[in-house]
């Protein structure tokens, strides 16, 4: 069984149609990553699966249970993280989490203590009396997704939840997505981060125009498409794009520090300048070779869509 | 599974707007101190009889605590996007609604029951038949509740908007619906309106249980606040409904 199966969603607003047969299935356990520019139909696909939004046509199963027959249990199922930190900023942490865990029906035992280790884990305990409107954007996250995950849930749905965060916060997130994972949740995420779904996710899906144009595992999409390599390099000091006119290097292009060179044979470029650069007496200080990314599949996939 | 579920959800929400709502200064504002001022600048200092006033006030009371709640509720959670993590709780849109609505009803009968009870010490208020009272402030709060939770329907995420709309449809019926002149000395188009306004038959099954004089039948005015109550919910939930997207 899936822990989410959605079947020919159909989502129109007036005239427009902001969601066009979309199919999907996320498989109990994986992390499931949803892409697509903005206006693509991500948050829109999303809300239907929650049982915000009802789809014009078309059913969403989670973990088998229809949630437009039975939204009640359907949504016992589920933890939600919105695209917003939307929790109440006139109540403290320890008030929002309390609240959450009423609202799945918790035990007032077993609320307070996972309350309790749910604070401790986003490092909040210190804050927990304290109104969440004082908070960071990255503690209001934190809050958020800790008010997501209180009743553990099997599926957990997240839209872009690093948008906009610090780097403790981005890192902290990231891990509890992978530790709900671990314990077994599936976890089904929106996001425009393309290296945070190659890391993270298992299967990724895009969505493009209210359409999904791909669905594989990130390293199946990656080879889908006859993508470009690229070698990174940096050296001991300044140095001209004239280092880098040879016929295998098809493109150069510096990077904070670095150049970035694109190419179709990474070996050669990488013989060529190690060679130019012992002609020349330039040390080189780092040098990474980079397989086809998946930035570009998703860039080739919605422009071409 | 799904009713105690979903009765669940309505006790949380109710709690939560308690809790979050009923502090807000709006609520405070258009809930307690304008009934109070319209008490003061209507009844102090004019030689009126306060006894036979007493069940239109009380009325007035009423309406205004219950039907200040609501209108703020929906829009101050859309403002601050609340609104959607509350939708992907265990809970549908009805829940919300009802949960609104009791949150205002539950307002509305603590503070009118609070100015009752004071009132008591200063005014010689007698309840005639304490049924006929109890009715009257069930089916008002939930009948001016429902209408709080109407006026929250418009899809706006500003509060402010959505209040200054509610006043525009809240003031004009106190106007009307024999409180600051008794419904016996209504005549035409002024009695007519009167007959329009569900606050009226609110009044009239005050006046019933306290007084023991009405101008219609207590049952009559019951059946229009429980018929009332029901049209607010369903008109209620459509617009909501179809408001829904907008402001997430």
């Amino acid at each position: 069984m899936n822990a989410i199966q959605a079947d020919h969603l159909i989502k129109r607003f007036g005239t427009v149609t902001a969601v066009n047969d979309v199919s999907l299935a996320v498989r109990e356990g994986e992390i499931f990553g949803f892409l697509g520019p903005n206006g693509a139909g991500k948050t829109t696909t999303m809300r239907m699966l929650t049982g915000v939004l009802t789809p014009g046509s078309g059913s969403v199963l989670i973990s088998g249970i229809d949630i437009h027959r039975h939204p009640l249990s359907a949504k016992m199922q589920m933890g939600v993280i919105p695209e917003s930190s939307t929790v109440y900023g006139d109540l403290s942490a320890e008030q929002n989490l309390q609240l959450s865990g009423k609202m799945y029906g918790m035990p007032r035992k077993e609320r307070e203590e996972r309350v309790d280790e749910l604070l401790t884990r986003m490092g909040l305990s210190e804050k927990r009396k304290i109104p969440v409107r004082t908070f960071s954007k990255g503690m209001k996250q934190r809050v958020s997704i800790a008010c997501a995950i209180i009743h553990r849930p099997k599926v957990l749905l997240l839209d872009e939840p690093t948008s906009g965060l610090d780097v403790q916060s981005r890192r902290l997130v990231i891990e509890t997505i992978r530790g709900m994972n671990e314990a077994g949740s599936t976890i089904f995420l929106t996001t425009h981060n393309i290296e945070e779904a190659n890391t993270l996710c298992h299967t990724v899906c895009i969505i493009n125009k209210g359409q999904i144009v791909a669905q594989e595992s990130p390293e199946r999409l990656k080879k889908m498409f006859d993508t470009t390599q690229s070698v990174e390099i940096s050296f001991d000091r300044q140095v001209t794009k004239e280092l880098f006119l040879d016929p295998v290097i098809l493109r150069a292009e510096p990077c904070g520090d670095k150049w970035r060179l694109y190419t179709d044979n990474p070996d050669l470029v990488v013989k060529y300048i190690v060679g130019r650069a012992e002609r020349e007496s330039i040390g080189i200080t780092s040098l990474v070779t980079s397989g086809p990314s998946l930035e570009e599949a998703f860039v080739q996939l919605t422009e071409c869509a | 599974m799904e009713i105690p579920l979903a009765l669940r959800g309505i006790l949380v929400i109710t709690g939560k707007n308690m809790r979050l709502y009923y502090t807000k200064p709006p609520v405070l504002m258009f809930g307690l101190l304008f009934p109070l001022f319209m008490f003061l600048a209507f009844f102090v200092g004019r030689n009126l009889d306060l006894t036979t006033f007493f069940p239109a006030f009380l009325g007035m009371m009423l309406f205004f605590t219950a039907s200040s709640v609501g209108p703020l509720i929906t829009p101050w959670e859309k403002r601050e996007k609340t609104y959607e993590r509350l939708l992907s709780y265990p809970v549908t849109q009805d829940s919300i609604i009802l949960g609104d609505i009791t949150a205002g009803a539950v307002f509305g009968i603590g503070i009118s029951l609070l100015v009752w009870l004071a009132s008591t010490l200063f005014v010689p208020v007698t309840i005639t038949n304490p049924g006929l009272f109890i009715l009257a402030f069930v089916l008002g709060t939930i009948s001016c509740a429902a209408l709080g939770a109407l006026l929250a329907s418009p899809a706006s995420d500003s509060p402010p908007n959505v209040m200054i709309f509610s006043n525009l449809i809240r003031f004009p019926l106190i106007f009307i619906s024999g409180i600051f002149v008794p419904l016996a000395q209504m005549q035409g188009s002024a009695y007519i309106l009167a007959c329009c306004s569900p606050l009226t038959y609110l009044v009239d099954l005050f006046n019933a249980a306290m007084t023991g004089k009405s101008a219609f039948s207590p049952l009559l005015d019951a059946f229009v606040l429980l018929g009332v109550s029901l049209v607010f919910i369903v008109v209620a939930r459509v617009i909501q409904k179809r408001n829904l997207v907008k402001g997430l």
